[in-house]
């Protein structure tokens, strides 16, 4: 249901009435918490100038901010690409009508999505190489333990989406002759993406922000960069993360909002699952959710 | 046809991130090779030096903008040139306290001088030439302080890097002192600064650094009794029993013709502390 | 295995996992009760909830983590001076667990306002029929159905915040990653098999919760 109309009346001069004075009061509320953070970051000199400056300087930004953006975005990039790869894979191989395949991929997603991220790249940079007797470069620790955790969520996203599609297609597929294999990748793959496509991108969103947990083994991404290394130099560690984040925030910001728009074309070109009625609808949100909505975090 | 459209656009966008992450990987494990040499020697011979350092200490060593600064870096610096590798054959890489023994192993940078504390444990999986400085564990407090050593820390708020030597030798030494740990140095000192931690603790050439910065100028003050002893390193392959030793020579030689002195008096000296005086008999046996 | 015969080892082990159990809850509390408030409201009649509400949501869902635990060190703690207890490690356990909450609620009302949309439309016109006002619907109609919907959802944000709350060892607390790093910086030849105990213990307790949570959602799912 459409939630912004359907839970309350039209107000009428009452309600009206009442709206404005709990708008006035929770507005006032919150200028005065704001007023009050303002003022104690006052207090405690985090607005002096010396603090803010750098972040006026040119330097500041391509010697350590932009850097660590484009260590951030070519790890996320590098990893988006491959864990969309490893989640129709593993989505596919979950699927499998052989339990030599369904097993043994059910298990890798199980795992991968289990072990926080954390431990995840701290292993494969300290541990792997034990393994292999190869060095690990940090670049390729970071995107593989990318790719394995958001690429396990994102094959059970694509899975929930191959569910929710209608039987009747791939039924009307066999029956026009599709192979097994034809009727999950021109049938039910790309129908399965297009329904789960808001949680395919809040996980690349995750994804983005994932990269900054490349600390713990000194990947240079936007904290190390723009936050260690730059406030080592000046002394301003809390402005300097209050910049990275506001990158973080328009980075994904962006992100979001082309997602939003490549699903509105996709919707108008062609049906989406979901319009295909209100018993199927359900179906969409709620799988969706169940793979995603855990994998958003 | 619909859906083959999806699947190009999406298909389209993969290989556009695909291609603009790829250009920019340039994740280099600068192996010059050349001579017939093995070891750091034999890299050197290539003209090309891979050396690690730290990257957020200032004094030691700092990314400042796009080069590297501080007394750790100088000496890498010489090291270089006694190895016949020009300063423009260097290739800084920025290590952190836990990655110093991997990068080693791997290789994937040729020596590090990273405030890295020769001692037992490390000896095990690298070599280590010098030591080129002894610093000990020390205690920075805020120029009011009361505390005057390691005793006076009972009930007072300590802190250090996560992991690192200084925190557990808190932790196991000093144990009525309140161990808060960051990730970072700056962490801790930005932490004293706002008051929420009564001292911070590590090497004192690392607290002699913040102390120095222009942002907590007379701010802070460092304590000056060091209740250890930490000899630090070049660290480099176990098995280059070789250039270990050839990495003695160079520092001998630095002590000799001053190059050592002016590294310190340009970093770490800049604050009027005299330079140290190296014991070149105390150097290791590289073995 | 050796590594664990140690009970000082087993010990940094076990304060890790408890760190990590009390943060979960601690944390899973606060961000489904802040949460619901989110959710109800981005869906009140009142514009200047509705901007909170997404303001909120938008701010951070988008910010890693790991600077949200750093906020509410130096921003939180440090500037603005708010503190529960005077023991550093109870301290930062408070400032982590409302770190986690704020972050994690972000996800919880957007699941909470995508179960929303679940419930048929008819069921709020017919509660605004009879006369119901705003906060009437949504508790008593529209919330208890939504409900339902979304525990599969709720159940996955849950197992994402206990593995997030391993980032709470950026501000010292020493939890299970910070456990870790320890037993390998002192093991090293061990590294294997301390990784496989520990992400072992995620997978064993995590892989079944999300089962639960999925019987649970189809057994209470509304049928419709």
């Amino acid at each position: 249901m459409s939630t912004d109309a359907v839970l309350y009346d039209h107000p009428g001069p009452k309600a009206k009435a009442r709206n404005l004075v709990l708008t006035i009061v929770f507005g006032i509320a919150l200028l005065g918490l704001l007023y009050w953070i303002y003022s104690r970051f006052d207090e405690e000199g985090q607005w002096a100038g010396s603090l803010w400056k750098p972040f006026t300087e040119g330097s500041t930004w391509t010697d350590y901010i932009l850097p660590g953006l484009k260590g951030t975005l070519q790890a996320a990039a590098v990893a988006m690409v491959l864990s969309l790869a490893f989640g129709i894979i593993f989505a596919v191989g979950r699927l499998s009508d052989h339990w030599w395949v369904r097993v043994p991929a059910g298990v890798v997603v199980e795992f991968f999505r289990a072990v926080p991220l954390l431990l995840l790249m701290f292993f494969i940079f300290f541990g792997v190489p034990f393994l292999t007797e190869q060095p690990m470069s940090i670049f390729w620790a970071v995107v593989i333990g990318l790719t394995l955790y958001n690429g396990s969520v994102l094959a059970e996203a694509f899975r929930a989406g191959v569910y929710s599609v209608p039987r009747g297609q791939s039924e009307a597929a066999y029956a026009i002759g599709m192979r097994k294999g034809q009727v999950m990748t021109h049938i039910l793959i790309p129908q399965a993406a297009r329904a789960m496509l808001p949680v395919i991108v809040s996980q690349l969103v995750v994804l983005v922000k994932d990269t900054a947990l490349g600390y713990i083994i000194s990947y240079s991404e936007l904290i190390q960069l723009g936050v260690n290394n730059l406030s080592a130099n000046y002394g301003n560690v809390l402005q300097a993360a209050i910049v990275a984040a506001v990158i973080y925030i328009v980075v994904n910001t962006i992100l979001t909002t082309f997602a939003g728009w490549l699903s509105r074309r996709t919707r108008r070109k062609g049906r989406a699952p979901r319009a295909a009625g209100a018993t199927t609808q359900q179906a969409t949100i709620e799988p969706g959710l169940g793979g995603g909505g855990g994998g958003t975090l | 046809m619909r859906m083959t459209r999806l699947a190009a656009t999406l298909g389209a966008l993969t290989m556009a991130l695909a291609v603009a992450a790829c250009g920019g990987d340039d994740e280099g494990t600068g192996t010059g090779s050349g001579g017939g040499k093995a070891g750091i020697e034999g890299k050197a011979a290539g003209g090309k030096l891979v050396i690690g350092v730290k990257a957020d200490q200032p004094g030691l060593g700092l990314q400042s903008g796009t080069a590297y600064t501080g007394f750790d870096v100088e000496i890498g610096k010489i090291l270089a040139k006694g190895l016949g590798v020009p300063e423009s054959g260097i290739e800084w890489k920025t290590t952190v306290s836990a990655n110093r023994e991997p990068y080693i192993q791997q290789g994937q940078v040729d020596l590090v001088v990273a405030t890295y504390t020769i001692n037992d444990e490390r000896k095990k999986v690298v070599n280590f030439g010098g030591p080129y400085f002894i610093a000990g564990q020390d205690l920075l407090v805020p120029t009011a302080s009361t505390i005057t050593g390691p005793e006076s820390l009972a009930g007072k708020r300590v802190c250090s890097v996560s992991g690192s030597t200084p925190a557990k030798r808190i932790q196991t030494e000093y144990k009525d002192a309140k161990l808060q740990q960051f990730d970072t140095y700056s962490k801790c000192v930005t932490a004293l600064a706002g008051g929420q931690v009564d001292a911070v603790t590590t090497d004192d050439i690392i607290l002699a650094g913040y102390a120095a910065q222009d942002q907590y100028a007379g701010k802070f003050k460092v304590v000056g009794k060091p209740f250890s002893e930490e000899p630090y390193g070049i660290g480099l392959k176990k098995d280059d029993t070789a250039g270990c030793n050839k990495i003695n020579d160079i520092l001998k030689a630095a002590v000799t013709d001053g190059s050592y002195k002016k590294a310190w008096d340009d970093t770490l000296g800049k604050s009027g502390t005299a330079a140290p005086e190296l014991d070149t008999t105390k150097l290791t046996n590289c073995a | 295995m050796d590594v664990f015969s140690d009970p000082l080892n087993r010990d940094v082990y076990i304060t890790g996992f408890l760190w990590i159990l009390k943060l979960t809850l601690a944390g899973g509390a606060g961000a489904l009760v802040l949460g619901v408030v989110l959710a109800a409201m981005r869906v009140s009649p009142i514009p200047v909830l509705r901007g909170f509400g997404t303001a909120w949501v938008n701010i951070f869902r988008n910010t890693p983590l790991t600077l949200i635990i750093f906020f509410c060190y130096f921003g939180l703690f440090s500037t603005l001076g708010f503190s529960v207890v005077d023991d550093i490690d109870l301290n930062n356990f408070w400032l982590g667990t409302i770190g986690l909450s704020v972050y994690t609620a972000a996800f919880v009302c957007e699941a909470i306002r995508s179960g929303i949309n679940t419930v048929p439309a008819g069921q709020a016109e017919a509660a605004r029929a009879v006369g119901m006002t705003f906060l009437q619907t949504l508790t008593i109609i529209v919330l208890p159905q939504a409900g339902r919907a979304v525990i599969a959802p709720l159940g996955s944000i849950l197992i994402a915040l206990c593995k997030n709350s391993t980032i709470v060892g950026t501000i010292g607390l020493m939890e299970s990653s910070n456990a870790m790093k320890e037993l390998i910086n002192a093991n090293g030849n061990a590294v294997v098999p301390i990784f496989l105990v520990f992400a072992g213990t995620f997978a064993i307790v995590l892989i079944p919760t999300g089962y639960a949570f999925g019987w649970l959602a189809n057994r209470l799912a509304v049928k419709r």
